[in-house]
């Protein structure tokens, strides 16, 4: 891939700062804690819902890391932070080598010039009444950029041109475009202010299959024309792993496991990344029947998230040290690094069918 | 080969709007044996919701013009009359839907649901009742059932509440489950759960099973027959093994080539396919498919295909108007990972030397 800030950028490109090394976000101990209230007046609280509990991660410039987890994991609530809608309850959070886990007011709002998001439901994310002309065209208006009339709706043509879609259509209203059409009208309006960074949020979960490949595929192009910097969030592991150079995997607030889409896929050391993978069916019946490995139970709640490692209720492999000791996110020497005291043995990810030597690519 | 437990013939199933008439269902025909489990697949506005609800009569109170028949053990479901066909509903034929929160009446304790199912079609006293919707819960794996039988759905999680979705299914041991994408709210861990479960059940208990879903992951999984559907018609049909070794339609090589695998790496590149579903309304002429199809030619405009055998492989049905070995040609140029362009090109140069 092109390294970012080295291509030559046209009018509808998106330019990085070019500081090779350090990372575009960084994340550290980020705490998002929900209070949860009692009464109507004075509101007591009771307790918090610990959405997300201690991450700490970096996005590297140009790269996609991919956020994986299931519902009530925190991978929303994570993407959340990082767009600064909502404020951390603790942790610290730098931006293009800024502090940004406080700013307030003009400094927010130059912030959110360069952190875009697309989100999941191409349908509630438009705004009916508007022109797609005018919903491309709203981050100009809300930045004070191009004010010229037609100086706008020519750079709001590029971007329809650059995401695939008619220039022609630019008077037409949502309703007239299909869902795979409307989630390209959300990624020219997340690329219009040329953003540093992209975060989707389950771009492609409410779409049909055969337009999910399309809008995949543009995001992927996208990518490489302008070096993107992407978190890419979605439970679909599938499409994480076509995504994404960088994968976290998330469970009851933290990250579990975290590594290269390479390393986490073919020797994944958590057992709950290890679950996570092998709960995934195989569209080819004559691979049908490897050792799954199933969950029992369900995610306990992030209210109450169980002591120590917070999957040893529901872990295989669990111990007594698993619900005494918290066991560090470290390196386990197989690329990866891992939040478990009792990774698993490359003899169990073969036997849960999942370590494929890679020359084993299928065709299809 | 053992006589078919559902028989579906030319059904069609239309709906009057103010845009004209929508073709939901446009002649369709399949068959499922007594414990196998057939797998329909298809994108939304395929048909494949709509003829399954026409299964049980779900459809006749929205207006919908239906024909052709649907045979259930010889006796034919359009026409019978409601009050017979509410006796067969829930009993022999049980379904499961997408959303278990919506599917479960958020008032009532959740055994209370379970026993009203039972008390719709047998005389059975509440106390009997009460302890065989216990044993339902424990049955589809649902931990304390005794005390878990009062409490309401809000109560239950999302893998939960389908859990109770299928014990309710199950209550008078239907000979036939219809699940209508039974997974697709839930998460891949639990989806694994309830997949297992199915299965399971279906073992024990020897239901056959009509599986909707667009996920090819979960028909490759779950199905010994697959039905894959596109704008209201079938496009091809065979055993599972044969869908995905020997697909020969060109929309289910553009499925298959347009998902992302696991085991992939990010070097393969997907290839979707063009444009977007048709309008039921008004959908493409000959060829409902020839409007993506990379292999459409200008006949296929005008001429309507029939779903015909496959040469060689009597159970596999396909309704395409390329030739045999057009498509088997093609399908490996795919298969080896070329795109379309590549593969016709191919094909071109063949027939030229």
């Amino acid at each position: 891939m092109a390294e970012p800030g080295t291509q030559s950028m046209q009018s509808g490109g998106i330019v990085q700062a070019a500081a090779p090394g350090e990372p575009l976000v960084r994340a550290q101990n980020l705490t998002k804690h929900f209070p949860i209230t009692r009464g109507v007046f004075l509101q007591r609280s009771v307790g918090a819902v610990k959405a997300v509990d201690g991450v700490s991660f970096d996005v590297r410039r140009g790269e996609t890391l991919g956020i994986v987890g299931e519902t009530g994991c925190g991978k929303s609530t994570t993407a959340r932070l990082v767009m600064r809608l909502l404020e951390s309850t603790s942790g610290e959070l730098t931006f293009d080598g800024q502090d940004i886990t406080k700013v307030k007011g003009a400094r927010l709002k130059a912030i959110r010039r360069d952190v875009q998001m697309i989100f999941q439901d191409p349908y509630s994310s438009l705004n009916p009444r508007k022109t797609i002309g005018s919903i491309i065209g709203e981050p100009f208006a809300i930045h004070g950029l191009l004010s010229e009339k037609g100086e706008r709706r020519k750079a709001v043509q590029e971007l329809m041109e650059t995401v695939g879609l008619n220039p022609e259509h630019y008077n037409r209203y949502p309703h007239e475009f299909s869902g795979g059409q409307r989630q390209r009208i959300g990624v020219a309006r997340a690329l219009a202010l040329k953003p540093k960074l992209l975060i989707a949020d389950e771009p492609v979960s409410a779409l049909d299959v055969s337009i999910q490949a399309q809008v995949l595929n543009l995001l992927r192009d996208l990518q490489r024309q302008f070096g993107l910097t992407l978190i890419f969030i979605a439970h679909d592991l599938s499409v994480v792993r076509h995504m994404c150079d960088r994968v976290a995997v998330m469970y009851l607030g933290r990250i579990v496991e975290i590594g290269s889409g390479d390393d986490l896929y073919s020797f994944p050391r958590h057992p709950y990344t290890g679950a996570l993978l092998s709960a995934v069916p195989v569209a080819d019946p004559s691979r049908h029947g490897g050792q799954r490995r199933l969950l029992t139970g369900d995610v306990p709640s992030p209210a109450n998230p169980p002591k120590a490692c917070r999957f040893h209720t529901r872990c295989p492999k669990a111990q007594e040290r698993c619900s005494v000791e918290d066991p560090p996110l470290e390196a386990k020497g197989t690329g990866t690094l891992a939040a478990c005291h009792f990774p698993l043995s490359g003899a169990e990810v073969e036997q849960m069918g999942l370590a494929r030597p890679p020359e084993t690519a299928p065709a299809g | 080969m053992a006589d078919a437990l559902l028989r579906v013939e030319d059904l069609r199933v239309e709906y009057p709007s103010e845009d004209g008439i929508v073709h939901a269902v446009d002649g369709i025909t399949y068959q499922v044996l007594p414990g196998k489990t057939l797998g329909i697949v298809g994108e939304s506005g395929s048909g494949k919701t709509v003829s399954s609800l026409t299964t049980l009569g779900l459809t006749r109170r929205q207006g919908a013009r239906i024909s052709g028949r649907i045979l259930f053990e010889g006796r034919d479901l359009v026409t019978l009359p409601e009050g017979e066909l509410r006796a067969i509903r829930g009993n022999e034929i049980a379904m499961i839907f997408q959303d278990p929160l919506s599917a479960l009446h958020p008032l009532y304790k959740v055994g209370k649901q379970l026993i009203e199912t039972l008390q719709a079609h047998k005389d059975i006293a509440s106390r009997q009742a009460r302890a065989r919707a216990v044993e339902l819960l424990g049955l589809v794996g649902i931990p304390d059932p005794s005390r878990r039988v009062d409490e309401y759905p809000h109560e239950f999680s999302g893998g939960m509440r389908q859990r109770a979705m299928i014990a309710m299914a199950l209550a008078n041991d239907p000979k036939l489950l219809i699940a209508d994408e039974p997974t697709t709210a839930l998460d891949v861990t639990v989806q694994a759960q309830i997949l297992a479960l199915m299965e399971r059940l279906q073992k024990e208990l020897g239901m056959a099973i009509v599986i909707i879903t667009h996920d090819l992951g979960v028909v490759a999984e779950m199905a010994d027959d697959i039905a894959v559907m596109y704008a209201g018609r079938i496009v091809e049909t065979a055993s599972a093994e044969s869908v995905f070794s020997g697909p020969q339609h060109p929309y289910t090589w553009g499925l298959l080539k347009s998902i992302p695998r696991l085991e992939s790496d990010r070097a393969h590149e997907l290839v979707p396919i063009p444009g977007t579903p048709p309008s039921l309304i008004r959908p493409p002429s000959g060829c409902h498919f020839h409007p993506r199809c990379a292999y459409a030619q200008p006949d296929h405009a005008r001429i309507d295909p029939a779903l015909e055998p496959v040469p060689g492989e009597p159970s596999h049905h396909v309704a395409c108007l390329l030739t045999p070995e057009e498509r088997k040609q093609l399908w490996a140029e795919l298969a080896a990972g070329r795109v379309p362009e590549q593969a016709l090109a191919a094909g071109a140069g063949e027939r030229a030397s």
